[in-house]
């Protein structure tokens, strides 16, 4: 498998011939254009290395990202980023290319906090290792994390060590009644308090927290905090199954610092990550880009809508310089998913 | 050790070129050229590497730093950026023939911002001054590198630095939202921001831990965690190293995450006690520190759930911390083992190898052997809960014979280190110190992809030259004399 992944990517540099990185193709919806020929991970599957103890998996690219989540959770652990699956083929690969983290993410870290190692084949079809199986390790440029969310563009990730946590103890759901701007103030000040606040979602006038941790912390915070209890809405708006995603009008991500204030943009807003996140059905782009970037972040058109004039924040000249410079040390001739993170790459 | 430096100063002409190209616009105070006032730059913590800068810069604005690096960019000089000069693997060694980039001067608190938790500080700022101005708010810096009252922030931001808290809190890279600074060739760069995320390349997760090699910083935005409420230490006994290794596992394996996870061996508490009187078990063949932190119901929880673990391990002593003043006496001993060694040797080697804790009781039976086959001390400290190991070999540097056992001695040990599946360095950094060992961590196709990676922010190779990745004829030159000698050859040891 590995060999015929090398023959076909030698031949696409030989060709000039654009390679179409995929997984289980459930993430097919974002980033940029999809260009170049189908070169499938899935075959390239299985987990290489599990010890619970150590806190570390290692797997393969095309290893069902939910069969990797069941091992886990047999051993009482998890992904702590809780990485969206967007459907049931997703793969580890993929979803480490992807880069994207789920509503634990403000309390746990992203998915590129916890990629330990990473196996990759390159540009000339070289198999590299970079980082490790162990927690602590500074030896060689983080080469590991720049692969998180770098959506294929650096080459095929063919293997992957990351940190896992255990399962919280225990976990509560609670509801409490309050407008945008009194939520994101009550959010930024419980974020300061040692409170074990693991998910936030705002919408339509309601609060919806999770609690994780020890029992009695739970117990402690959610007497602290008030509100009811609640149903658990985070499998729907992890996976946007949640009927708030569904519909044509296009949704964007607009990723901001979690204490800006209401972005006052007109459309349905659920927000995430304890402010640090508003999802944002339709509006103009120009509008939302010019907001997210006003409040000291950035937008992406995550799914549907006019996607022809990019759909992620355009890069600074210094940073784009580099991003070109990088792509060339990685895959000199270009082959890889091009387009997908920016058209220029 | 086994290698001496060339002090390649560079002729007077062009050292007195250099010296006026950056007087242009900075201050006399802020050229050092005569040696009596380069002398104090010669090394960093990494004392066995000493070079006499052939200019010091100390700018005191971003836009000075920006014009250093113009310059000498113009002129082709090699510049070295440097924090508080603790690193402890030469990272911040001068240029023999180029500048030394002192950011001492960046020492400001830009910006202290309760409400979004977050400060944005110059890089010179010490990493526990952070954490200082921060407190009147409940909020601290969580990365807390041993060096913490002396580090600098930029300078763990090179060293993608760690500390006793990193299983639970992360490194400096899971702490750090934005680093803005330059490139070599005075370009502006700003990778992060204060979002979670930032579009493209995740630029800043490459910044942090690129000793110094990519971009110079200026200005780094920390976020602030809450400061947990309550904090207890259970401190365990074990009559053998691998039942405490065990019990380590153990604690993880029943779903804890402890906010700091320490063992020492007997040596080092022996060595520790007589210094810092923490009061620990000198009859225990190692001890393990394990702190709670969180709201008081769960440190209860926590700690109840630890001492039982550790029981079931064949734990032969238990404490738990009654307060906070003991607390810290407990952890006063581990904070202090460096200087404690350093009391009973007249020099030691300190290694940074990780390793996969299930294989710590086979390194550490490893590591018992060296002791015998070399005929030299070895007393270990461990960050258990994330499996950096930091042995100590004790020796005598005025003996030509200790030095070269103790090379021979780590040179075994950081082998091991990768045979088990673990790094040469798990906090430490390459710099000059474990440059040849990066040949036997890293094949050529990485080291070369390492040097693209370097050339796509620094063309011309100015930054911190001969640094953290070493050249392939380098490491073929390591191979040759790695095979004739049948050992590896440690280029030098640090001096304390």
């Amino acid at each position: 498998m590995l060999a015929a992944f090398q023959d076909r990517i030698r031949d696409a540099a030989a060709r000039g011939a654009p390679l179409r990185l995929r997984g289980g193709g459930s993430k097919d919806f974002y980033g940029g254009a999809l260009a170049g020929e189908v070169l499938d991970t899935r075959g390239y599957a299985g987990i290489v290395d599990y010890e619970p103890s150590e806190l570390v998996v290692t797997a393969r690219c095309g290893t069902p990202l939910a069969a990797l989540e069941a091992v886990l959770a047999g051993e009482g652990q998890m992904l702590a980023f809780e990485p969206p699956h967007f459907g049931g083929a997703a793969t580890l690969g993929g979803s480490v290319a992807a880069g994207l983290s789920g509503p634990r993410r403000a309390c746990a870290g992203a998915l590129r906090d916890f990629v330990l190692g990473t196996r990759l084949l390159d540009g000339r079809a070289r198999d590299l290792a970079f980082g490790g199986r162990v927690m602590k390790n500074v030896a060689g440029y983080d080469l590991s994390r720049l692969l998180a969310g770098s959506l294929g563009v650096l080459g095929l990730i063919l293997e992957v060590s990351l940190k896992v946590l255990p399962r919280p103890a225990a976990e509560r759901t609670l509801r409490l009644e309050l407008t945008e701007e009194r939520a994101l103030e009550a959010l930024n000040r419980w974020a300061a308090r040692p409170l074990p606040i693991s998910a936030s979602a705002w919408r339509d006038g309601q609060l919806t927290l999770r609690l994780s941790g020890a029992a009695s912390a739970v117990r402690a915070a959610a007497e602290d905090i008030g509100g009811d209890s609640a149903a658990e809405p985070w499998a729907g708006i992890r996976e946007h199954s949640d009927p708030w995603f569904a519909g044509e009008a296009p949704l964007w991500r607009l990723s901001v610092p979690a204490h800006a204030a209401p972005l006052g943009l007109p459309g349905a807003q659920l927000i995430e990550w304890g402010g640090a996140l508003r999802w944002l059905r339709g509006g103009d782009p120009a509008a939302v880009r010019g907001a997210a970037a006003r409040a000291g972040g950035h937008a992406t058109l995550f799914r549907g809508g006019e996607r022809a004039a990019g759909v992620f924040a355009p890069l600074a000249p210094a940073s784009l310089r580099l991003h070109r410079e990088l792509k060339s040390a990685f895959d000199p001739a270009g082959i890889f998913n091009p387009g997908r993170l920016h058209p220029a790459l | 050790m086994g290698e001496a430096l060339p002090v390649a100063r560079g002729d007077a002409a062009r050292q007195a070129a250099v010296a006026r190209a950056l007087r242009a616009f900075l201050p006399a105070r802020a050229v050092l050229w005569q040696e009596e006032d380069t002398r104090p730059y010669e090394c960093d913590g990494l004392t066995a590497y000493r070079r006499l800068p052939m200019v010091v810069a100390l700018p005191e604005t971003a836009e000075q730093v920006q014009r250093v690096l113009r310059s000498c960019h113009a002129l082709g000089v090699p510049v070295v950026p440097r924090g508080a000069g603790t690193g402890l693997s030469g990272g911040a060694l001068p240029p023999g023939d180029g500048v030394l980039l002192s950011l001492a001067k960046f020492m400001r608190v830009l910006r202290l911002d309760p409400a979004a938790r977050l400060a944005v500080v110059e890089p010179g700022v010490r990493n526990a001054a952070i954490s200082d101005v921060a407190a009147p708010f409940g909020l601290y810096y969580a990365p807390d590198p041993s060096s913490q009252i002396a580090c600098s922030i930029g300078g763990n931001v090179a060293e993608n630095s760690g500390g006793v808290h990193c299983l639970k809190y992360g490194l400096t890279v899971h702490n750090v939202l934005r680093v803005r600074g330059y490139a070599m060739d005075g370009e502006p760069l700003d990778f992060g921001g204060e979002a979670l995320d930032a579009p493209g390349l995740d630029l800043l997760a490459l910044a942090i831990g690129s000793e110094g090699l990519l971009a110079v910083a200026t200005e780094i935005t920390v976020r602030l965690l809450p400061k947990p409420p309550a904090a207890r230490v259970v401190m365990a006994s074990f009559d053998d190293v691998g039942k405490a290794g065990d019990a380590v596992a153990a604690v993880i394996a029943a779903g804890i995450i402890p906010a700091g996870l320490e063992m020492m061996d007997r040596p080092a508490t022996h060595a520790v006690e007589q210094f810092a009187g923490a009061g620990y078990d000198l009859e225990a063949a190692a001890i393990l520190l394990c702190e709670s932190d969180g709201m008081a119901e769960e440190v209860e929880e926590e700690v109840a759930r630890v001492k039982e673990v550790f029981a079931r391990a064949g734990a032969t002593r238990l404490t738990v911390s009654r307060d906070e003043a003991e607390r810290l006496r407990f952890w006063s001993g581990r904070k202090a083992a460096f200087p404690a060694v350093g009391r009973i040797s007249p020099d030691y080697y300190c290694m940074d190898g990780t390793i996969p804790r299930k294989r710590l009781g086979e390194v550490l039976g490893f590591i018992a052997a060296m002791e015998q086959k070399y005929g030299l001390r070895c007393p270990n400290v461990f960050h258990a809960g994330d499996g950096n190991l930091h042995p100590l070999i004790l020796f005598d540097a005025n003996s030509a014979d200790e030095l070269r056992r103790t090379e021979a001695f780590a040179g075994e040990v950081l082998e091991k280190c990768i045979a088990v599946g673990g790094t040469i360095t798990g906090e430490h950094g390459v710099g000059v110190e474990k440059i040849d060992q990066m040949c036997a961590q890293f094949g050529s196709a990485e080291l070369e992809l390492f040097h693209a990676v370097k050339r796509a922010f620094d063309p011309a190779g100015l930054l911190n030259p001969g640094k953290a990745v070493p050249t392939l004829a380098r490491c073929a030159e390591f191979g040759r004399r790695h095979v004739h000698g049948g050992q590896l050859p440690h280029a030098a040891l640090p001096r304390f």
